[in-house]
């Protein structure tokens, strides 16, 4: 037997909480930098591709969204979390998307319009239905349209094609004359591949940013299933509906032009804005798909992947009501 | 489909400080607190009063209604008080406090070798209700309640949980190394009285020694030893049965109504000692674990014995604790004094650090979805604490299933918004009871 131990003094002041008691060593700020890194190859080659304009349009779309984000939150009383890196991911999206030598004042503008209408306004991080730098871009495309489809060449290097975009000439001059612009159709696909071609500023390499992509799948950040469902449904869509009748069209070309690339993996699994299911994703993922083939392929503008997106994003809430998962013992 | 493919987590494990630890029995406390509530249903009523001299085994609250459980005193000495005192779940409970008058005699009824195998099912059913046997495993549910189902449950397997998936805990599995005859006996016994073929002993893959040490205690017999693959929470009973048998049990519904009975390896221990030798419950295993204790054990402890005692027995604290929890880290209940005393269910102890909490500020939901992946349920954990926050109970009770969640907390340890998602939850299980007239 043993005097009686009592520890009144190192128990005084015990946490008493609900379970569990032990965490993943995870956090938003984790998820949303590594996001960010991802994107780093598609920026750096963006740069390297369109120039010096391309790299301050970058800066100041995000860095002028990180203000944005910090000033709205001081002004709103709430706590400031710009250093959790998803204002400055929506602001490096937006100048991702637009072209590379707008005036600073675009990306400013539109990361005002991303942060503090589309994000803020509903309640910020968690809270939006739109994603908030597709809106941006959105907004920035009904008020400086000309701005927003201006074209600049590229660095003297890669000055191999004409300065408009591979989707604007087969939406103006049509398929042959896109082959025609390129060379030959293999050159064409090189081209896309690699990046070295007009575009968005961080929309053109493929290879970048399908690696950025695969890394988050690998690292369980966004599900495989919202790219795959996305750019195949672009894919099978664009083959059937082709320039010279049923099953003449050319997927490979869609699946890379444009910016479906980074709109399926860095915009369509924006998480707050997808849905949080996998039947979900699915969902979305082809809707989105579907939508921008008709704006490619029958609306007025050359490219949909923007508007395809925010359209899905309004149905999320209703397409999560509708695929809840699968429950134990639910099965009759 | 077959359920779920992708479920439940792999955390850290840290049983590295206790698994390769014997058993230790030290000194016995001055006193033990027996709670009346130590098992799930009616609390036992107190057959003894203040002054009266117990001995150890001597039965001093009875069982009262269908649900309910005896309970014995685990020391020989003088009742001091039956009182209100602090009780590790509950907050406080009417206990029976005795005090040790160092002696340690058993009542002279309890110590009797039995010959189990021609004793019949009802006596067996019998001796393990009288020996106030629980589930050990932290549920608490009286075992003779499992082992009589209605006649119209037609039971064709038994499991024996020994998967032991919480980190930290190492108690079932020192007992299966160390006490690998007594679970086979218990393990025969269940299987005799449920008068079923099939028994299978689940032990997750990271436990080799201890699969292999159970299949050569059970060589002979046709039991079968089942290594499962290591994943939180694979000790939980419907999830265990999707594992081994491929069975779901419906919603709201016992394992009995698809004929299985499960039953923990310490539970079976206890069968053993009740049936074969006669001793009633009165200690069990506890793991001392987690970073503010100086010298993590596996202690064998009477039931009663204080968490100070416990703490002591293995060199007190090391720093001060930030938080003390009964049972392991994922569906362990937080203490706020040590004063609270070692229960039936109690299968370990833990004293956790500053470092340890690792929890953040909490931020809104951005539906990543990690925790839908991780339920093991199937349910969709983010709804359900989005709904717990605005106190709209009665849209989680009705479209998101909130009953079916067994709070194992594997969606609020993957939520990088570190969202207290299994809190919401009983906060919205609370509501519904109310509005319900519970």
């Amino acid at each position: 037997m043993s005097a009686e131990i009592e520890y009144h003094e190192q128990v005084s002041k015990l946490i008493v909480s609900s379970s569990p008691h032990m965490f993943a060593n995870t956090s938003i700020k984790k998820i949303m930098w590594t996001v960010n890194l991802t994107l780093l190859p598609a920026v750096v080659f963006a740069v390297y591709h369109f120039g010096l304009p391309a790299l301050q349009t970058l800066l100041a779309g995000s860095l002028s969204a990180v203000v944005f984000e910090a000033l709205t939150q001081k002004i709103l009383k709430k706590p400031i979390t710009v250093s959790d890196g998803s204002a400055f991911l929506c602001g490096l999206l937006l100048a991702m998307c637009l072209p590379p030598a707008v005036p600073l004042f675009v990306p400013i503008v539109g990361s005002f319009i991303a942060i503090v209408v589309a994000k803020h306004s509903m309640g910020g991080l968690g809270y939006n239905i739109f994603n908030p730098a597709h809106i941006g871009r959105a907004a920035l495309m009904v008020s400086w349209p000309v701005l927003l489809t201006t074209w600049t060449k590229m660095t003297a290097a890669v000055d191999t094609t004409t300065s408009a975009t591979p989707l604007n000439i087969l939406k103006l001059q049509g398929y042959d004359v896109l082959i025609h612009t390129f060379g030959s159709r293999s050159e064409m696909y090189k081209a896309l591949f690699f990046g070295f071609r007009n575009g968005s500023i961080g929309e053109t390499s493929v290879l970048l940013l399908s690696l950025g992509g695969l890394y988050l799948i690998c690292k369980g950040i966004i599900d495989w299933v919202l790219p795959l469902t996305m750019i195949g449904t672009v894919g099978i869509l664009t083959l059937i509906f082709g320039p010279h009748g049923f099953m003449t069209g050319d997927p490979i070309f869609h699946m890379m032009a444009g910016g479906l690339i980074i709109g399926a993996f860095f915009m369509a699994t924006d998480m707050v804005t997808s849905p949080i299911t996998r039947k979900g994703r699915l969902i979305f993922a082809a809707g989105a798909g579907a939508i921008t083939v008709l704006i490619r392929l029958a609306g007025g503008y050359p490219e949909g992947v923007c508007y395809s997106i925010l359209l899905m994003n309004c149905i999320t809430p209703l397409i999560d009501r509708y695929t809840q998962p699968e429950i134990y013992g639910g099965r009759k | 489909m077959l359920g779920k493919l992708k479920w439940g987590i792999h955390p850290e494990t840290h049983k590295t400080p206790t698994e390769e630890k014997t058993i230790e029995s030290n000194a016995l406390p001055l006193k033990v607190i027996l709670p009346v509530s130590q098992h799930i249903g009616t609390p036992s009523r107190p057959i003894i009063k203040k002054g009266d001299v117990v001995k150890k085994g001597q039965l001093i609250a009875e069982g009262s209604g269908p649900v309910s459980s005896n309970i014995h005193a685990t020391l020989s000495g003088k009742v001091a008080e039956v009182s209100e005192r602090p009780h590790p779940i509950m907050g406080t409970c009417l206990a029976i406090t005795i005090e040790n008058d160092g002696l340690d005699e058993w009542a002279e009824d309890v110590l009797t070798e039995r010959d189990w195998q021609n004793l019949d099912n009802a006596e067996i059913i019998q001796i393990i209700k009288d020996a106030g046997i629980v589930g050990m495993g932290g549920a608490t549910f009286p075992s003779n309640v499992k082992l009589s189902p209605p006649k119209d449950n037609k039971i064709d397997t038994l499991i024996i949980n020994g998967a032991e998936c919480e980190p930290f805990l190492t108690a079932d599995h020192r007992m299966m190394l160390e006490h690998s005859e007594r679970i086979a006996v218990g393990i025969l016994i269940l299987k005799k009285v449920l008068g079923l073929e099939n028994v299978i002993l689940g032990i997750e893959d990271n436990k080799t020694n201890a699969i292999k040490v159970m299949d050569k205690a059970l060589a002979g017999t046709n039991v079968k030893v089942m290594a499962i693959p290591t994943r939180y929470p694979h000790g939980a009973e419907k999830i265990l049965i999707r594992t081994i048998l491929n069975r779901e049990v419906p919603s709201g519904k016992l394992p009995m109504s698809i004929g299985v009975v499960v039953q923990n390896v310490a539970t079976a221990v206890a069968v053993c000692d009740a049936v074969r030798n006669g001793i009633p419950l009165v200690e069990r295993i506890v793991t001392v674990s987690g970073s503010a204790i100086a010298e993590p054990k596996n202690l064998k402890l009477r039931i009663g014995t204080s968490f100070a005692h416990a703490v002591e027995q293995c060199g007190g604290f090391k720093v001060t604790p930030e938080k003390i929890i009964m049972g392991g880290p994922f569906m362990g209940v937080t203490q706020y004094t040590t004063d609270v005393p070692i229960i039936k269910g109690t299968n370990g102890i833990l004293a956790f650090t500053k470092e340890e909490i690792q929890c953040g500020p909490q931020s809104p939901c951005i539906r990543c979805g990690q925790c839908l992946k991780a339920c093991p349920m199937g349910l969709n954990p983010s709804m359900l604490s989005i709904l717990g926050e605005r106190s709209f109970a009665e849209e989680a009770l009705n479209e998101y299933h909130l009953l079916d969640c067994m709070e194992c907390g594997c969606c609020a340890y993957v939520c990088p918004a570190k969202r207290r998602i299994v809190h919401y939850i009983r906060y919205s299980k609370k509501l519904s009871a109310q509005k319900g007239g519970q």
